[in-house]
């Protein structure tokens, strides 16, 4: 029985260690270094022929310059207070768009909802690097949009849309919103429809009965789905890649050009270091959330 | 009993000038091809206590749900207060209901539980804490006002639904199975609270219950349904003493029912000839019943009297043999099995000690019970 539950947490903890907490103490590590033309690019390298005095050394050559550089150059400030505002928006605007979606789905007769379930799930049988290619597709200065919106009349000149914080915007929004319907749908769903009529038996029109008794209900899902698309959003890479322009300023694709076109592993283990610490906090409150759900809902 | 006086005084129904303030008129609910409520016509009257019994999925919920304005009728209409109130929203109507679920608000405590409804009508804000705090302690609930629903038992969640829906003290109020999960005490307590509130406010009152002694108790009249169709509406004396049917003569306490063939005499009088070697039954009814007519004679047992000796002068009397002895505290039931196999139950009350009542197991004993005791029912 101990047993058995010793190795229930084990394997968790194990996934954590291996998959987590190792890679991260190497990240940290590195972001402690000093760039380096050598492969890999970076010193000081752990020499443990040298025996004991070398790892001393070792530990020795380990400072915080990084950091202190990020703190520096502007650039690096904006970058996470832009990922920071680009990620909240996104938020809000997916919030808007799936929780009507959500809700309609709740409401929905049951024999339908399997099918309407599906159709969110759907475009994750895609890869997303091709939906995202698509986005570009739709919003370039010739692609379908600026296409429709010409031949219906409403505009003269194709709209500059693609490679500005619009199409990112539009790219987040879409991909996370999967993300935001489902844990929404999950607390409306499982909502007792006797909950409506009772506020409006004691006199709640519709509209106050949804304000008053649905929203709050729905509360745990609303936060559940905002952190999963907020955690995400702001670390996202491919999207201000592909569908933002030079001015859009994302954190990870700050941490990208580090890596790979500057291969200065060290200041780029840094950027990553302090994007996790800014995430910690979201991380940290998204737990308290669903444990405090799950205490609520024995 | 003050009590007594005066429900035999209140009789609404009895008197042609008084109007309902409910009307059930020729009302069907089907559901897809189901149909839960089945023509049904009713008045409930202003003031009244009105009780429904009947079995599980009669359509009781369903008839309160309609009231309430949760269900529309597939046809027919209902008025209340001579208004048609089909069109009338759940929250324009003078209604309140308490939910056979409860459904109590779980993200609010006891206390805004109970203070939703007032915080929704014109009630000025100064008042509702008083109010709140009234319900609060006519539920004995002061104490829990604080906290959430799911902090609290199964009793006292009821008791704050009940509470919610009694604080905005409305025309009308529908209580779907308030007191089921009360324990007696409590239960009694509560019941003398509505009628006392009742009593007060003025307030009509219509309750689904399974407890037929709470409806016994509390209510003016008793509606008896089976199959979404009412079989009998009387007061509660009337509906255990003369029941209409099998089905409410049956549903309704314990009834011994004996089949049998009719034979009118003079007057109201009647002969059962029932079993083989069985005197015939003598009984009194005012149907009138073709010869031979096949019927069936209910009697309670409690008006079925025991004795270990042959009686005198009794209308009708039976030998039998005691095959089995309930004892209930105050009363025991003696079933007695004739020899036509049939099996009585006769009540009686336990003045006496056990060890110093004379009739046990096996005894040969005898039935007796007077002329008008029983009916005589032919449906
Ligand atoms: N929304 C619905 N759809 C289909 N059938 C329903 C619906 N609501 C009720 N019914 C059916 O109508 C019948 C009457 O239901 P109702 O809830 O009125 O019963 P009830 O008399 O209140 O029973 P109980 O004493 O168990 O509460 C039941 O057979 C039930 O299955
Ligand atoms: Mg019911």
């Amino acid at each position: 029985m101990d047993l058995r539950r010793t190795f229930l947490i084990f394997v968790p903890f194990a996934w954590l260690l291996l998959l987590f907490l190792i890679p991260f103490g190497i990240v940290l590590k590195i972001s402690l270094s000093d760039i380096a033309l050598s492969i890999p690019p970076y010193t000081p390298q752990l020499d443990l022929s040298a025996g004991w005095s070398g790892i001393v050394e070792y530990f020795q050559a380990l400072d915080l310059e990084n950091y202190v550089f990020l703190t520096q150059d502007n650039l690096y400030f904006l970058a996470y207070m832009s990922s920071v505002q680009i990620a909240f928006i996104s938020m809000v605007i997916t919030l808007i768009v799936g929780y009507p979606i959500a809700y309609g789905m709740a409401k929905a007769p049951d024999h339908w909802r399997p099918t309407l379930m599906m159709l969110v799930i759907l475009p994750f049988w895609t890869s997303f690097l091709i939906r995202v290619y698509a986005w570009m597709g739709i919003l370039s200065q010739e692609g379908f949009l600026n296409q429709f919106l010409l031949w219906i009349g409403i505009i003269d000149t194709p709209l500059t849309i693609l490679n500005t914080n619009w199409a990112v915007y539009i790219g987040i929004v879409y991909t996370y919103l999967p993300f935001m319907i489902l844990p929404i749908y999950a607390a409306l769903e499982k909502m007792d429809g006797s909950l409506m009529e009772a506020a409006e038996d004691l006199g709640c029109s519709q509209t106050s009965a949804f304000w008053l008794v649905t929203f709050p209900l729905s509360r745990p899902g609303v936060i559940a789905g905002c952190f999963l698309v907020f955690i995400p959003a702001l670390g996202e890479v491919v999207i201000p890649s592909l569908l933002g322009g030079s001015q859009t300023l994302m954190i990870g694709k700050v941490l990208w050009e580090e890596f790979f076109s500057n291969r200065d592993w060290p200041v780029a283990s840094a950027v990553a270091v302090i994007l996790l610490l800014i995430l910690v906090i979201p991380i940290v409150l998204f737990q308290r959330n669903e444990q405090k759900q799950r205490e609520a809902g024995r | 009993m003050a009590q007594q006086q005066k429900k035999t005084v209140f009789e609404p129904w009895e008197d042609p000038s008084e109007k309902p303030i409910i009307r059930f008129k020729n009302v069907t609910k089907r559901f897809g091809d189901f149909t839960a409520i089945d023509n049904l016509t009713l008045d409930i009257y202003r003031r009244e206590f009105f009780a429904l019994l009947g079995p599980s999925g009669c359509g009781k919920t369903t008839l309160m749900r309609m009231l309430a304005g949760f269900e529309t009728p597939t046809s027919g209409s209902i008025l209340l207060d001579d208004k048609d109130i089909a069109a009338v929203p759940p929250n324009k109507r003078e209604v309140n209901m308490m939910f056979q679920s409860y459904a109590l608000f779980p993200h609010l405590t006891v206390y805004d539980n109970i203070a939703f409804g007032l915080r929704r009508s014109s009630m000025p804000k100064a008042d509702i804490p008083g109010r709140v705090e009234q319900m609060l302690r006519l539920t004995q609930l002061t104490q829990f006002a604080k906290r959430k629903p799911h902090q609290i038992s199964g009793g006292q969640r009821q008791r704050v639904a009940l509470a919610r829906s009694l604080a905005k003290a409305p025309k009308l109020l529908l209580l779907d199975e308030p007191l089921g999960a009360l324990d007696k005490k409590l239960r009694n307590e509560t019941q003398f609270e509505l009628m006392d509130i009742q009593e007060k406010t003025g307030t009509t009152f219509v309750i689904v219950t399974h407890d037929q002694e709470e409806a016994m108790t509390v209510a003016s009249r008793v509606a008896v349904m089976d199959q979404g169709r009412i079989v009998q509406v009387a007061t509660p004396d009337r509906i255990y003493e003369t029941p209409n049917s099998v089905y409410v003569a049956d549903f309704i306490g314990d009834v011994n029912l004996i089949t049998g063939k009719a034979y009118p005499g003079t007057g109201e009088q009647v002969e059962i000839h029932w079993g083989e070697a069985q005197a015939p039954i003598r009984a009194n009814t005012s149907k009138s019943l073709a010869a031979g007519a096949e019927v069936k004679f209910a009697i309670r047992p409690e008006k079925i009297g025991i004795a270990s000796e042959p009686p005198q002068d009794a209308a009708n009397v039976v030998q039998g043999k005691v095959l089995d002895i309930a004892y209930l505290g105050n009363i025991s039931t003696y079933h007695v099995e004739l020899p036509s196999g049939d099996v009585l139950k006769a009540q009686a009350t336990n003045s006496r000690r056990i060890s110093r009542r004379n009739i046990t197991w096996d005894d040969t004993v005898w039935l007796f019970w007077t002329d008008t005791a029983g009916i005589v029912l032919t449906e």
